[in-house]
């Protein structure tokens, strides 16, 4: 599937995007519960590669991250994993850069000719259809960027609340498959309720371009909040801590990938329910 | 030699590798550096020069090694920066991000810190200027430089232990950052070295350049001319970059970088581990941190757990302008390793009276390995003072039954 796909899972009804982290606790899990999560109404799966310096992440993420690095997972198991899985919604790949530029580093010459474009051929072939970096803002994305222009995925760009209206605009301007409006400052991580800055972004990048499709993540749990966060303009949502934690409690009593199905199904209802 | 200070590029390395909801606060800070620092304005400099002297206690002296001058057949000189106040060249920094915070508007303080030296920097300049200050520092760090944490304590600073990974200085950054992403609107972080985002291994390069402008107004009188040589430590090259900054020009002086040798070089792929900190001559390039400069990683990317005996020298990453300056072959990358620092420390305390920092032990011990000719001058920049590492040391001088080390075994 290609950027064109990712941008298409927004179209209709409001889109549901659930993260796990692939290899917690084993790559053989993570299949399962990708298929889970489909099941239970994910358009798009968000599907972390381990790195070992998660900055973007709070404490739940985190753990998930050193469990699948402790049980061995590297990125070309990654890919094998995304090459192998049985679904039919788009693939995004959230990681942090340093692993796409060590990915083709063997090749490379120099230094200086670190290059991005290995990871991005293998992943486009792998069957991923969208990046997400947390750690490449625009100012250093154009290799990236291009990269992903040639092998047609997308490259999804993050909106902060902190983020400026001219730096809005910018990223806009860039933006493919859809732009990842974090709804409150900090680091991932389920939290009570959704922030007022959200319906400000919303607001704001809906000025910009009425049709470019907001996914607003960062602290969505329940029903409640997908409700809310659609009913305020966002064409999808992005859960992540809440599925990790699931699994975190119940990788190891054979439910998690129901319980997944479940949580999936009612964030979907609540998002559904938003843009009624 | 070119060098885009607006960009934060150092050739290849630097730049601004962070999250969006950091790049406000990268971008404001940029802003603030150029006009204070770079342009002084309100007199920022001016200010932070007066406290520098008053508070900090600068000038710090340049003075001959006569002792160890003798042993090694040439000149030896010491700039003197375990005289600052604090007891290491950590304050310049602290100082000067402490008082740009204030003339930013910003009331709450937060830093990393590794042997505690930056963390007790920040809490002091803190107090100083009444700013707020929490500090992050990992499990094991604060296991091994107790006295620290209780300084920082005293000075009124928080001080959060952060439990992940293997508690050091790493895992303190990251911690770090997360607060400042969450906080950043009131909040200034402190970096205590010139690592991270643009423009912080500019500044921080900048509120440490005093060590060099003094060590070669210095030399003039105390020598009678420039130095042949700077010698000081890298971990992730704060106290380096100052000694170095303003002889940069001066081809004819060498400059030596001495990394942490821990036990052994090289990275152990499957445990994830170096046994080292010296990503400056052994490393490869990524990014870390905020920027792209050299790492200890595995072939793969992650960064691996690194070691010294010295913890502020403990880190994988490095100022991405000292890898561009070994790039350029100005600066040379050498490593010495826990041996040779241990030893390095019980002589200089023996026989000059001075009892150095771990770090700075590594400069120091660089002189037994370095082939200087007998007309040589060489500047060691001392760049802290080891009070904090007494414990450290007696341990490990006893596990290696070393000959220099004094018997303590009857005092513990």
């Amino acid at each position: 599937m290609t950027r064109a796909d990712v941008r298409a899972a927004f179209e209709g009804e409001p889109a549901l995007v659930p993260y796990v982290v692939a290899g917690d606790p084993g790559v053989e899990e993570t299949k399962a519960y990708v298929e889970a999560l489909v099941e239970g109404g994910a358009d798009v799966v968000e599907l972390g590669l381990p790195f070992s310096e998660p900055i973007a992440d709070g404490p739940t993420i985190q753990a998930a991250i050193r469990r699948a690095l402790d049980a061995g997972i590297t990125p070309r198991d990654y890919l094998d994993l995304v090459r192998d899985l049985d679904v039919d919604v788009p693939i995004v790949c959230m990681t942090y850069y340093n692993l796409l530029l060590q990915y083709g580093a063997d090749e490379a010459e120099t230094p200086e000719d670190l290059d991005v474009s290995a990871f991005v051929a293998d992943a486009a072939e792998a069957g991923v259809s969208g990046l997400i970096i947390p750690d490449l803002p625009l100012e250093e994305s154009d290799e990236l960027e291009a990269a992903c222009e040639k092998h047609d995925i997308a490259l999804v760009y993050i909106v902060a609340p902190t983020t400026t209206p001219e730096r809005a605009e910018r990223i806009l301007e860039h933006a493919s498959g859809f732009v990842y409006v974090q709804a409150r400052m900090g680091t991932t991580g389920a939290r009570e309720d959704v922030s007022g800055d959200t319906h400000a972004s919303l607001d704001r990048l809906r000025e910009k371009n009425a049709d470019f499709p907001l996914a607003v993540g960062f602290g969505i749990s329940e029903r409640e909040h997908a409700r809310e966060v659609v009913a305020g303009g966002a064409d999808g949502v992005v859960a992540g801590s809440v599925f990790v934690d699931i699994i975190a409690e119940h990788a190891d009593d054979g439910t998690a990938a129901e319980r997944l199905e479940e949580k999936a199904c009612e964030l979907k209802t609540g998002a559904r329910e938003g843009a009624e | 030699m070119s060098r885009a200070e607006n960009t934060g590029k150092f050739g290849q390395y630097g730049g601004q590798f962070v999250p969006e909801v950091l790049m406000p606060a990268v971008e404001e800070l940029t802003d603030a550096h150029r006009r204070y620092v770079v342009e002084n304005e309100d007199g920022f400099i001016d200010d932070f020069r007066k406290r520098l002297r008053n508070f900090g206690g600068r000038p710090t002296p340049l003075g001959r090694a006569d002792n160890l001058s003798e042993r090694y057949g040439h000149d030896v000189y010491l700039k003197r920066e375990d005289l600052v106040h604090g007891g290491a060249h950590k304050l310049n920094n602290a100082l000067g991000q402490a008082l740009l915070a204030k003339y930013m508007g910003k009331d709450r303080v937060i830093a990393e810190t590794g042997a505690g030296q930056h963390g007790t920097a920040t809490a002091m300049a803190c107090a100083y200027l009444g700013l707020d200050c929490e500090i992050y520092m990992g499990r094991t760090d604060i296991n091994r430089q107790r006295p620290n944490v209780f300084r920082m304590r005293t000075h009124g600073a928080d001080v959060n232990p952060v439990d992940v990974g293997s508690g050091t200085l790493k895992e303190a950054t990251n911690e770090a950052m997360r607060d400042w992403a969450t906080t950043v609107e009131d909040t200034h972080y402190v970096i205590g070295s010139v690592v991270g985002p643009h423009p912080f291994p500019t500044m921080v390069r900048d509120f440490q350049a005093v060590i060099s402008e003094e060590a070669r107004e210095q030399s003039r009188e105390v020598i009678g001319s420039l130095p042949d040589a700077v010698v000081a430590c890298a971990g992730g090259g704060s106290n380096t970059m100052g000694a170095f900054h303003h002889f940069v020009p001066d081809d004819a002086v060498s400059l030596y970088a001495v990394e942490a040798g821990g036990s052994a070089l090289g990275v152990e792929e499957a445990e994830s581990y170096a046994p080292n900190s010296a990503s400056l001559g052994t490393g490869t390039v990524g990014v870390l941190h905020g920027a792209r400069t050299k790492l200890l990683q595995t072939g793969e990317g992650q960064i691996v757990e690194s070691h010294s005996v010295s913890a502020g020298l403990d880190y994988a990453g490095v100022g991405p302008e000292l890898a561009y300056l070994v790039d350029e072959e100005r600066v040379t990358p050498v490593n010495v390793d826990d041996d040779d620092a241990l030893e390095a420390f019980h002589r200089l305390s023996r026989e000059e009276g001075i009892i150095p920092a771990l770090e700075s032990s590594h400069a120091l011990a660089y002189l037994e390995h370095a082939d200087f000719d007998e007309d040589d001058a060489v500047v060691v920049n001392v760049s802290g003072r080891g009070d904090k590492d007494l414990d450290t040391v007696i341990e490990e001088s006893a596990k290696r039954d070393l000959d220099i080390a004094p018997d303590m075994e009857v005092f513990r």
